[in-house]
């Protein structure tokens, strides 16, 4: 059986993380999973959690009101889902919600916190990592906002 | 690549008479016209990428890539989306009724040239339209090339052209098809976000990839930039441009691209060939 930090060492975002840093994280982990439909977290919850795809979809979606929810991105397999652990006010800003049925790996956003408050180099490794991930989301969102696909008129 | 033009003796700037022999419909607003020679039997050669100017009568003309048909089957496909006067004529026109078509003209996909490699289709839009000809090609020699991936991304799901041959390219031929949307509801189980992301949710050999490119300019500066983090070299990485396209081979000038023309030196552009040019507005 896969122990839970030989799975996150094989998880791309932790790809090359040094042992003794795994070995940290790993201590804030446990494994979840969501049958599809189930919601992960609601938009203004408490984002306590860091979620590790191994397998699955989920959507990440708002709900303008009176009208039908809007899907606006989706992760899966070998993504994280959510920062908000990691940004003060620490509540999420969507819904998210599995596609499928979805594994992953659940790290304690206070204790992760706690720990990177403690060793800031393994805070910069964590940052270093997410924020690539944050620069693309925001990309694909400027490339979502210009429509490009809409009638250039 | 090379151009092929009309046939000896054809003058290219007068359009041949064809008829419909078949009207899809393909979203709300795209829709795509079986076209046969009228009175003609011969069959019709054109290179996966090629573009025809299709001539609605007493409208005007416009620029169509080629979408089909499969090889072996007469006729040429051209997938329309409804967006102005002369496209909105070619949308009201039915099965037997005629329209003027000049070409094929403009270069290729590098269908030859990636034998022995990966082969990376990234699609945008309608821009899947000129690539379905280059699937066909590469599937009808399936054991020439090694992973056939194709990442196509629309607006959103109602959007999606060719969805019925999807299946048959993932299940008989082991394309690595990858679907995304920019929005859906919850109708809808595929992927949501840009199509650049769905690269990394695919296995490809960077290095020995030959990727085609095709949808908004946007779209492809992104596609490329991603292509080449992850490797695939410039050389190797095709894209196609559109521009005013009028007479289609090269005397107007209306399609001038930096030192190219794109309807005789493209549409489809090795990318380090137009690299220079890509970027800058004002082109």
């Amino acid at each position: 059986m896969k122990t839970l930090e030989s799975i996150l060492a094989n998880h791309p975002f932790f790809a090359n993380l040094k042992a003794e840093y795994l070995a940290l994280v790993t201590g804030c982990a446990s494994n979840v999973r969501f049958e599809a439909g189930q919601f992960i977290h609601r938009q203004d919850e408490e984002a306590d959690s860091f979620y590790i795809i191994r397998e699955g979809k989920v959507a990440l979606e708002i709900c303008p009101p009176g009208k039908k929810a809007i899907t606006v991105q989706t992760v899966s397999d070998g993504e994280i889902l959510g920062w908000a652990w990691l940004v003060p006010p620490y509540h999420w800003q969507f819904d998210a919600q599995a596609v499928e049925l979805t594994r992953a790996i659940v790290l304690d956003g206070k204790c992760l916190r706690n720990k990177c408050g403690e060793d800031h180099t393994l805070g910069y490794e964590l940052l270093s990592r997410l924020l690539p991930i944050i620069g693309q989301t925001m990309e694909a969102t400027r490339l979502q906002l210009l429509d490009i696909y809409g009638v250039q008129r | 690549m090379a151009g092929q033009m009309q046939p000896p003796g054809v003058n290219p700037m007068i359009p041949q008479t064809y008829r419909v022999n078949k009207f899809i419909r393909e979203t709300h607003d795209t829709f795509s016209l079986d076209v046969v020679p009228k009175g003609g039997t011969e069959p019709m050669f054109f290179q996966p990428g090629q573009f025809n100017m299709l001539y609605a009568f007493g409208v005007g003309e416009v620029p169509i890539s080629i979408s089909g048909p499969k090889p072996g089957t007469q006729g040429m496909i051209h997938t329309i989306r409804d967006v102005g006067v002369v496209t909105r004529a070619l949308h009201h026109l039915k099965k037997g009724q005629t329209l003027g078509l000049r070409g094929p003209f403009g270069s290729s996909w590098p269908i030859e040239e990636s034998k022995g490699q990966d082969v990376v289709i990234m699609a945008g839009g309608i821009g899947l339209a000129p690539l379905r000809p280059a699937l066909y090609a590469l599937l009808e020699q399936r054991d020439q090339y090694g992973e056939i991936v194709l990442l196509y991304g629309v607006r959103n799901p109602e959007d999606l052209l060719f969805t019925k041959e999807f299946e048959t390219w993932r299940g008989k031929y082991g394309v690595q098809v990858k679907l995304t949307v920019d929005t859906a509801d919850r109708e809808w189980r595929g992927n949501v976000g840009v199509v650049n992301t769905l690269i990394q949710r695919v296995t490809f050999d960077p290095l020995n990839t030959v990727a085609m490119i095709c949808g908004p300019e946007v779209m492809m500066r992104f596609a490329v930039s991603e292509l080449k983090r992850y490797g695939v070299p410039e050389q190797q990485l095709y894209v196609t441009l559109e521009r005013n396209l009028k007479c289609a081979v090269g005397f107007c000038g209306h399609c001038q691209f930096g030192p190219a023309f794109i309807c005789k030196d493209g549409a489809v552009f090795r990318y380090d060939k137009v690299k220079p040019f890509f970027g800058i507005r004002e082109i």
